[in-house]
């Protein structure tokens, strides 16, 4: 049996092995986290794998981080249930984990007559749904509470139990709880081949094979495919791709309120929000595409969300745009979130399907999965669960004295690295540091910020690579963006360090 | 509240030690400043002058060429010389209207001064990607160019081996030539624009001398490669700037290096409500370098970007000497006019100068802009209201090249007191570009 009190082990640790764990969770982004979370109360030995180099790689880095309040979804579909348990439950949950979380509220705006009709649908919707708090407003009181909405405007739909997180930030804590409480977490493994075995599953990966007696498949978009070979229910994912605009944050943000318009089949359709960063969302769109992993971005869609977002924000600036990005979104065929057991897979469970409003219902998901899980297999709780580890607020949001005390705590508070978002160098080595801790540059800027403002990295990436290389100690060279062969730099212009990589 | 969070007092407070910093601080010095405080983010003074190896710096000012570190040496010597306290590796948080400063460093901790006068001096960022929403991935080896020039001359490692470079400003010219002599291959030089943004000299000795293609009207369209970048889509644009359908090509790479422009950094300036003017994106000021915020001086590229360094010292000299005069308690007398950009002229600096009193000796005043397109044999004319009362020729006029304009100490004392106006009259030149 794999020892479990390492935290992480990562890198090919399988190779050519096979282990045993009793629960075996596949995929390292938000649902797979929450799940690995919520399993690790259980007196078990947990495993998680991930196909790539650190969690919150896939959907759950690259949403719209919107906290939805639940009117969207059918009456008696599993997205409406978990959406509303999901909500309900946010702020408390990110409270745990100490993850950012701003309850915002949000507006669905109709520019006609018809469109007013279909908020009045959403409104009975979001009603039978159990969402607390919505009403409709009319022009006036809009330009009153978001004054830079289109005057066009004629009525909203007001949902104030609307929030936002931060999808990434959320996973990485999630993880680091898991962590704390012994879940393993496996990196660049990912689940190849699923087979039945008499008790439990036989699971072959790029670099061995495992065995468990459960299996919790939160794979995203390539639940499916595991999915198919263990059961004859056949599910299909079709991935959808999201585009989006990331405005930097100004003195006064523009809206305080997540800003939609009137949902189409394809989604909730362009947004104008704000992030819990005070940085602004533009998006996202909604296409069909044939590559689970294209994240490219296009000049069409990022076209259309200009257009679409001007009627919301008829004085939309993009003078201040500091990126833009895409995710894939794993949508189900059957247009539902799947969880629960996998049919005719005994030991098996799964979190399919698992896009908007998949960050919301997160923690109802996780434990929807783990109480089935507990009681089909009347799993003991551990003695002690420990809380999340503590994860100290960051220099950007402290007070002056709060500053002057973490300076006294560690000096190398007193050195700001990433000078966008006042990111400090000692952040930066502790977000390594973290249970499952930041292993390349875009890890640091997930858990620290550091490269996520206005200069995207300019200044302060060559200093994150140096401290990357010094903690994790490798060479420069070595030093990657996201992991695999996204090597940062080519070659050392000084011949010592080239002929000897293994130092610096 | 711990004692290194109560304000000490300093007469003038220079944020950035680069070639602004530096040149204000010699300044306010020599002009009688007792108390003068730098403080440089950076591990050393210099700014990016240290990163720039290359020559061709100081020919206005000293009359010879000179590497960006020679040229930074020669202002560290002279700040040594006069013992200004330069303290780097230190951050500022914060800067008030009322000129309270907040820093941070690993040596000092928290520290706070109430600064008699305060300049800034912070100089400029790349604009990144994101700013132009280039299509494609997001992968590795997509730098700005001063990144990629700070990685090769002070980190010595080479971001990439097959280079193509957008944008054809001055630091990606430089970087064409840098690479190559590292062994890289720069495929091409791309420039939405049908003329270059760099200084024509840049141009000769950094991609002729070298045979890198400079594409005018072409730019970057999509951004390949899953993990590191394998290529890039190139197209020729039209008069609007949009791609044009059918002239896309494929070019292998490994790295992209954006030189598509500069912004003042002017993040403090803004916590201290100083006042900015949309077309610089740097503070408004007057023909002393004052900000709207009394007892705020604002020089070098924070304030506009300049095209070369000799120019940002000689603005710096003499936002020093006028910050170290306020500090002393002097206060500038007489009304203000207005400098407004008229036709062709984007962002004249100083957008604000004092009338010359009548025991004055004015002295002349120098006003900087860049032209809004090419112009050959262009007029320069200066409006008083609507009067004009000055005009130069210029055989050329570009973008790329930032325009000066001297107000002679006769021609100010002649001043009518209304605003006055700089066009550029193209109907004398050709306008290359309606941008």
């Amino acid at each position: 049996m794999l020892r479990c009190d390492s935290g992480n082990e990562r890198y090919g640790a399988l190779e050519g092995k096979r282990v045993h764990t009793e629960i075996l969770v596949i995929g390292g982004g938000l649902i797979g986290c929450a799940v690995a979370r919520e399993l690790s109360r259980l007196a078990v030995d947990i495993t998680l794998i991930e196909r790539t180099e650190d969690v919150a790689e896939g959907a759950s880095k690259a949403n719209s981080g919107i906290v939805h309040a639940g009117f969207d979804a059918k009456p008696g579909s599993l997205k409406a249930k978990y959406n509303v348990e999901g909500n309900r439950r946010f702020a408390a949950y990110c409270q745990e984990v100490h993850a950012p979380y701003v309850p915002s509220g949000a507006m669905v705006l109709a520019f006609d007559q018809e469109q007013r009709q279909h908020l009045e649908s959403l409104l009975s919707q979001g009603i039978q749904n159990g969402v607390e708090g919505l009403r409709i407003i009319e022009n006036a009181e809009i330009l009153a509470l978001e004054p830079n909405t289109n005057p066009a405007v004629q009525c909203a739909l007001l949902a104030p139990s609307s929030g936002l997180a931060s999808p990434y930030e959320l996973t990485c804590a999630l993880a680091d709880h898991a962590a704390v409480n012994g879940v393993r977490f496996l990196f660049d493994t990912q689940a190849i081949r699923l087979q039945k075995r008499e008790n439990g599953f036989l699971v072959t990966t790029n670099h061995g094979e495992i065995t468990a007696t459960i299996l919790v498949n939160c794979a995203g978009l390539f639940s499916a495919e595991l999915h198919n070979q263990i059961s004859t229910h056949k599910l299909s994912i079709m991935p959808r791709k999201g585009e989006y605009y990331l405005l930097d944050h100004e003195e006064k943000p523009v809206f305080s309120r997540t800003m939609f318009q009137t949902p189409t089949k394809m989604g909730k359709g362009v947004l104008v929000s704000p992030t819990g960063h005070k940085t602004m969302l533009l998006g996202p769109t909604a296409q069909q595409v044939e590559d689970a992993l294209d994240v490219a971005t296009t000049a069409e869609a990022l076209a259309s969300i200009r257009e679409k977002a001007a009627m919301t924000w008829p004085h939309m600036s993009l003078r201040t745009n500091i990126t833009t990005f895409a995710g894939i979104r794993a949508h189900e065929a059957g247009d539902d979130f799947i969880v629960g057991a996998t049919m005719d897979a005994p030991g098996a469970y799964e979190a399919i399907g698992i896009e908007s409003p998949g960050l919301t219902a997160a923690p109802a998901i996780a434990n929807a999965l783990y109480t089935q899980i507990a009681q089909e297999h009347s799993y003991a709780c551990k003695q002690a669960w420990k809380p999340a580890p503590d994860l100290p607020k960051a220099f950007s949001a402290m007070n002056l004295e709060e500053r002057a005390q973490a300076y006294a705590r560690d000096p190398a508070y007193g050195n700001i690295v990433c000078r966008c978002e006042q990111v400090t160098e000692a952040e930066i080595r502790s977000a390594i540091h973290r249970p499952v801790g930041a292993r390349h540059v875009d890890g640091i800027k997930r858990r620290t910020r550091a490269g996520m403002g206005r200069c995207q990295g300019g200044f302060c990436s060559p200093r994150v690579m140096e401290i990357l290389a010094e903690e994790l100690q490798i060479p420069m060279l070595e030093i990657t963006k996201f992991g695999g062969q996204s090597r940062m730099l080519t070659d050392s212009l000084n011949p010592s360090i080239k002929e000897d990589k293994g130092h610096v | 509240m711990c004692d290194a969070v109560s304000p000490q007092k300093v007469d003038v407070l220079i944020i950035g030690a680069g070639p602004a910093g530096l040149a204000a601080a010699i300044a306010a010095k020599e002009a009688g400043a007792e108390s003068l405080l730098v403080l440089e983010r950076e591990d050393e003074m210099g700014g990016i002058l240290r990163q720039c190896i290359h020559n061709g710096f100081g020919l206005h000012r000293f009359k010879v060429e000179l590497t960006g570190p020679e040229y930074a040496q020669r202002d560290v010597l002279r700040v040594h010389e006069l013992g200004i306290d330069v303290r780097c590796g230190v951050t500022v948080l914060d800067v008030t209207s009322d000129r309270l400063v907040t820093a941070i460093s690993k040596q000092a901790g928290l520290t706070r001064y109430q600064a008699g006068a305060v300049i800034l001096a912070m100089g400029c960022r790349e604009r990144p990607r994101g700013a132009l929403a280039i299509p494609g991935t997001r992968c590795a080896g997509i730098f700005s160019a001063g990144t990629a020039q700070k990685f090769i001359n002070l980190e010595g490692y080479m971001p990439g081996k097959k280079v193509v470079i957008l944008g054809s400003g001055d630091i990606g010219l430089i970087m064409a030539r840098r690479m190559t002599l590292q062994g890289a291959t720069v495929l091409a030089c791309v420039e939405i624009m049908p003329y270059s943004s760099g200084l024509n000299r840049n141009i000769v000795q950094c991609l002729h001398d070298y045979d890198i293609p400079l594409l005018l009207s072409h730019t970057v369209v999509d951004i390949h490669g899953r993990e590191r970048l394998t290529g890039v889509t190139i197209a020729q644009v039209d008069h609007q700037r949009q791609p044009i359908t059918g002239t896309e090509t494929y070019v292998e790479c490994d790295t992209l290096l954006l030189s598509v422009g500069l912004i003042p950094e002017n993040e403090l300036s803004k916590k201290a409500d100083v006042p900015m003017n949309q077309a610089t994106q740097g503070a408004v000021v007057d023909d002393s370098l004052q900000t709207d915020v009394p007892g705020i001086f604002a020089c070098g590229n924070v304030l506009h970007v300049h095209d070369l360094v000799d120019f940002v010292s000689a603005e710096s000299f003499k936002a020093g000497k006028a910050a170290a005069a306020y500090a002393r308690g002097e206060r500038r007398k007489g009304k203000m006019i207005r400098v407004l950009d008229g036709e062709g002229v984007r962002g004249a600096t100083p957008q604000r100068i004092g009338l010359p009193q009548t025991d004055d000796e004015p002295e002349p005043i120098q006003v900087l802009f860049r032209p809004a397109c090419v112009y050959e044999n262009a007029v320069v004319r200066v409006l008083d209201g609507q009067k004009e009362i000055h005009r130069v020729k210029r055989r050329i006029l570009a973008p790329g090249e930032m325009a000066d304009l001297t107000l002679s100490p006769k021609l100010l004392g002649a001043l009518s007191g209304q605003d006055i106006t700089i066009h550029i009259d193209a109907s004398e030149g050709v306008c290359a570009w309606n941008s």
